[in-house]
């Protein structure tokens, strides 16, 4: 049932004074880093009381997720409800109660390709934070090649046994359930013989170590598979067809990853340059440096005129289809490019990774980290075949 | 209002393109070039420009015009710069009209606009003396005697200066020739005794002109109304992000062009459109036309909304713009080989008019560099 204007107001000055009441000052404010936040699972602690209540007042309220039916733990709002919520939401600058990937990024493929039963089991511990989930898609020998994955499962009549291993997990050793893409079929073609399963990290046989970056400490794990026993009644949607879900999850990560800055702290750039450089009569003193960053900040503008624009087309009902590829591109060699100015303007001293300094090399550490934006989720190369093939249809070989 | 057009916007894109591909398509320019066209475009097509509507898009309902704001030109610049139509939209719609809408005295408006909007006179804007694009440097002098302004000095690449009626004249009144104050606008007849116009044809086959004022008297009532540089720096603005909507157009078509190629093409047995090395050059040049787009689109929709930032959005729109079609009319030509080389095959056409229309109103440099030091840098 369509909602009136008049409802439609009313349930936003609800919302808001809602918000205003039940929202924490610590909860409110720009959110540094995504580990600050409440991730859930089996092992989960508030960092705070009040992020505790906040989460309890928010979870109460069926506000985890909002747009969920409400049968599965959502809180059953319409679109133009939830854009409201999430505007006044923004407006008070409150964090996200639940930061989770089953929000995110199972629970959209189980939403679109899992039976009602699985819908049922999984979705609403997704929304009481009961499990906090990973995903396993990446192998060693298969990166950009994805469909070439390895990891495999035998079929034991009632369950499957998996042997394998999965790379570049994102917190695989706090998760408490993964979804992987698994070998089913050797005979086919390599994209018609994967499978979608879901698996406990807690069964026997599986384990998870934390892999060091070029920047240090890292979110990602490799994470392994010996034997590992898992009921059939893990399998989301059909067997072999995990192709299909994978690529429909791919379009979701990429526009997060694109979309960088979102929850994570995003580097004034143009201060930094400025602060570290000085100018001279309004211009900057490194004339080589401020033609960069003029063409970085040229194509920021451009850029961000561009996710304005490819909203309002998606209201109009325009879909333009390039948009992920564009954006994860487009939004990754951006970041990294910021990461080299902010380099290059902050000189030696950023360097200086332990000593005289307090930030014990914070931007040269972010620097480092940078360099995986154009790789992970799909690397730059990928996104600019994809861009070849499916939107300028030109030819493989 | 979105980033999208509307369903009227829409509809006369349409029709604008539908019209270009019938009376003025490529091979257009290329008849008036291999004729040696004195005038350089093609009169009876201008005239069935104005009878479309498109010479009153931005004249109000009450002098004749069509009232469809900055978008709807925008879409008309862009669809001519596909087919890279030759004709005084720019001096005469872009550039003259826009000034007169925003500095003319009420006379002057009621005067021109309703003649404007029917096409029934041609009029161009004379600013440039260098060959650098630079809205401070006048040098022109327009000094008060009695009842006229006697004018002096050289103006040059005045789009259809060649064939105008009517010029809007940047000149000085006061100050120092760098300076920003004393700068006014003035209507002054083609026909003025003491002046004199010399056709130059360009690069793209179009047609400026250089212009001396030697001692030209005109009424002082010809004086427009520009009350400050930033006026004039609107007006500026305005234009770049017109002429940014026509590269627009013109990098879409030989981006298109140029993949139609790389399909067509065969080498080694196969479409070179299948070599990554040439996939990985166009998905990049398709994520940069996609961001002018933007650009573009933002900047027309500014202009009519009246926003206030119309000058930094008018310096990311060129510079944008200038750095795509540089890179696709460049590529377009290296894609196509040596064909691309041949007068005989139209890709050139567009380089030789990426070229100009680059220059015109500030190119890349210009506007990166004042988009800078908009941004305090």
């Amino acid at each position: 049932m369509e909602l009136t204007l008049e409802q439609l107001t009313e349930f936003r000055n609800e919302t808001r004074a809602w918000l205003e009441k039940n929202c924490p000052m610590s909860m409110r404010g720009q959110t540094k880093d995504i580990a600050e936040l409440y991730w859930g699972g089996r092992n989960a602690t508030f960092i705070s009381e009040d992020q505790k209540v906040w989460f309890e007042r928010m979870h109460a309220k069926g506000w985890i997720v909002p747009y969920w039916d409400q049968k599965y733990g959502g809180g059953g709002l319409s679109p133009k409800e939830n854009k409201i919520l999430s505007e006044e939401m923004t407006k008070l600058r409150c964090k996200q109660p639940l930061f989770s990937f089953g929000i995110t990024m199972l629970g959209p493929a189980l939403l679109k390709f899992a039976t009602e039963e699985q819908k049922d089991f999984y979705l609403k511990d997704i929304v009481d934070a009961k499990i906090r989930w990973c995903q396993g898609y990446s192998e060693p020998n298969a990166g950009s090649d994805l469909a070439g994955l390895q990891m495999k499962a035998e079929d034991k009549g009632d369950h499957y046994i998996l042997n394998g291993s999965k790379i570049w997990t994102s917190y695989g050793d706090n998760a408490d359930w993964i979804f992987c893409l698994i070998r089913t079929n050797t005979e086919v073609k390599k994209q018609e013989g994967i499978s979608f399963i879901l698996i406990d990290m807690a069964s026997e046989g599986v384990e998870a170590r934390p892999i060091q970056l070029i920047s240090g400490k890292s979110q990602f794990t490799e994470t392994f598979f010996d034997n590992v026993k898992v009921p059939k009644k893990n399998l989301v949607g059909e067997l072999n067809k995990g192709w299909t879900i994978a690529k429909y999850l791919l379009t979701h990560e990429r526009q997060m990853i694109g979309g960088i800055g979102e929850a994570d702290q995003k580097f004034k750039t143009r201060e930094i340059v400025r602060d570290a450089i000085g100018l001279n009569d309004g211009v900057l003193n490194d004339p080589i440096l401020r033609t960069e960053l003029a063409i970085h900040e040229m194509n920021i503008d451009a850029y961000d005129m561009t996710i304005e624009r490819a909203i309002d087309e998606a209201k109009a009902g325009n879909d333009s289809g390039a948009a992920s590829s564009l954006f994860k591109y487009f939004g990754t060699e951006l970041n990294v490019e910021a990461m080299e100015i902010i380099m290059a303007a902050t000189g030696s001293e950023q360097l200086i990774v332990k000593g005289d300094t307090t930030d014990n090399g914070f931007i040269a550490k972010k620097f480092l980290r940078s360099k995986g934006n154009t790789i992970e989720g799909g690397t730059s190369e990928i996104q600019l075949n994809i861009i070849s093939k499916n939107i300028l249809g030109l030819p493989s070989k | 209002m979105a980033l999208v057009l509307n369903e009227e916007q829409t509809m006369l894109k349409e029709s604008v393109k539908d019209f270009l591909n019938m009376k003025s398509p490529l091979s257009a320019l290329r008849e008036l070039r291999d004729t040696n066209n004195l005038e350089g475009f093609d009169r009876s097509v201008w005239k069935d420009m104005a009878e479309l509507g498109l010479t009153g898009l931005t004249i109000s309902e009450k002098f004749g015009g069509l009232d469809f704001g900055y978008i709807g030109l925008g879409q008309a610049l862009e669809e001519t710069g596909r087919t890279l139509a030759a004709s005084p939209l720019v001096s005469t719609v872009l550039l003259s009209t826009t000034a007169i809408n925003l500095c003319g005295t009420t006379t002057q408006i009621e005067a021109l606009l309703p003649e404007l909007a029917m096409g029934n006179i041609i009029m161009a804007f004379a600013h440039e003396e260098k060959a650098q694009h630079n809205p401070n440097h006048v040098a022109t002098s327009a000094i008060l005697e009695g009842d006229n302004y006697r004018i002096n000095g050289s103006k040059t690449f005045v789009l259809d200066g060649h064939v105008a009626d009517k010029f809007v004249l940047v000149a000085r009144t006061s100050g120092a020739e760098n300076d920003k104050a004393g700068i006014q606008l003035f209507l002054v007849d083609a026909h003025s005794d003491g002046l004199s116009v010399k056709r130059t044809m360009m690069l793209d086959n179009r047609n400026s002109a250089k212009i001396d004022f030697s001692n030209v008297l005109i009424p002082k009532e010809n004086k427009m109304n520009l009350e400050s540089f930033e006026d004039l720096e609107k007006i500026y603005a305005i234009g770049a992000i017109g002429l940014a909507a026509e590269m627009l157009g013109s990098a879409q078509e030989s981006f298109e062009r140029t993949i139609a190629y790389l399909k067509e093409r065969q080498q080694f047995g196969v479409a070179i459109g299948s070599f990554q090395a040439l996939q990985h050059r166009a998905a990049k040049m398709f994520i940069n036309i996609e961001l002018c787009k933007s650009t573009v689109i933002k900047g027309l929709k500014a202009i009519d909304d009246n926003e206030d930032n119309l000058t930094e959005l008018a310096s990311v729109a060129k510079a944008k713009l200038g750095q795509t079609l540089k890179l696709v009319t460049n590529e377009g030509i290296q894609m196509h080989g040596g064909v691309g080389m041949t007068d005989e095959f139209d890709i050139g056409f567009f380089i030789k008019r990426a070229r100009v229309v680059q220059q015109t109103l500030g190119d890349y440099n210009y506007h990166l560099n004042r988009y800078a030091k908009l941004k305090g840098y």
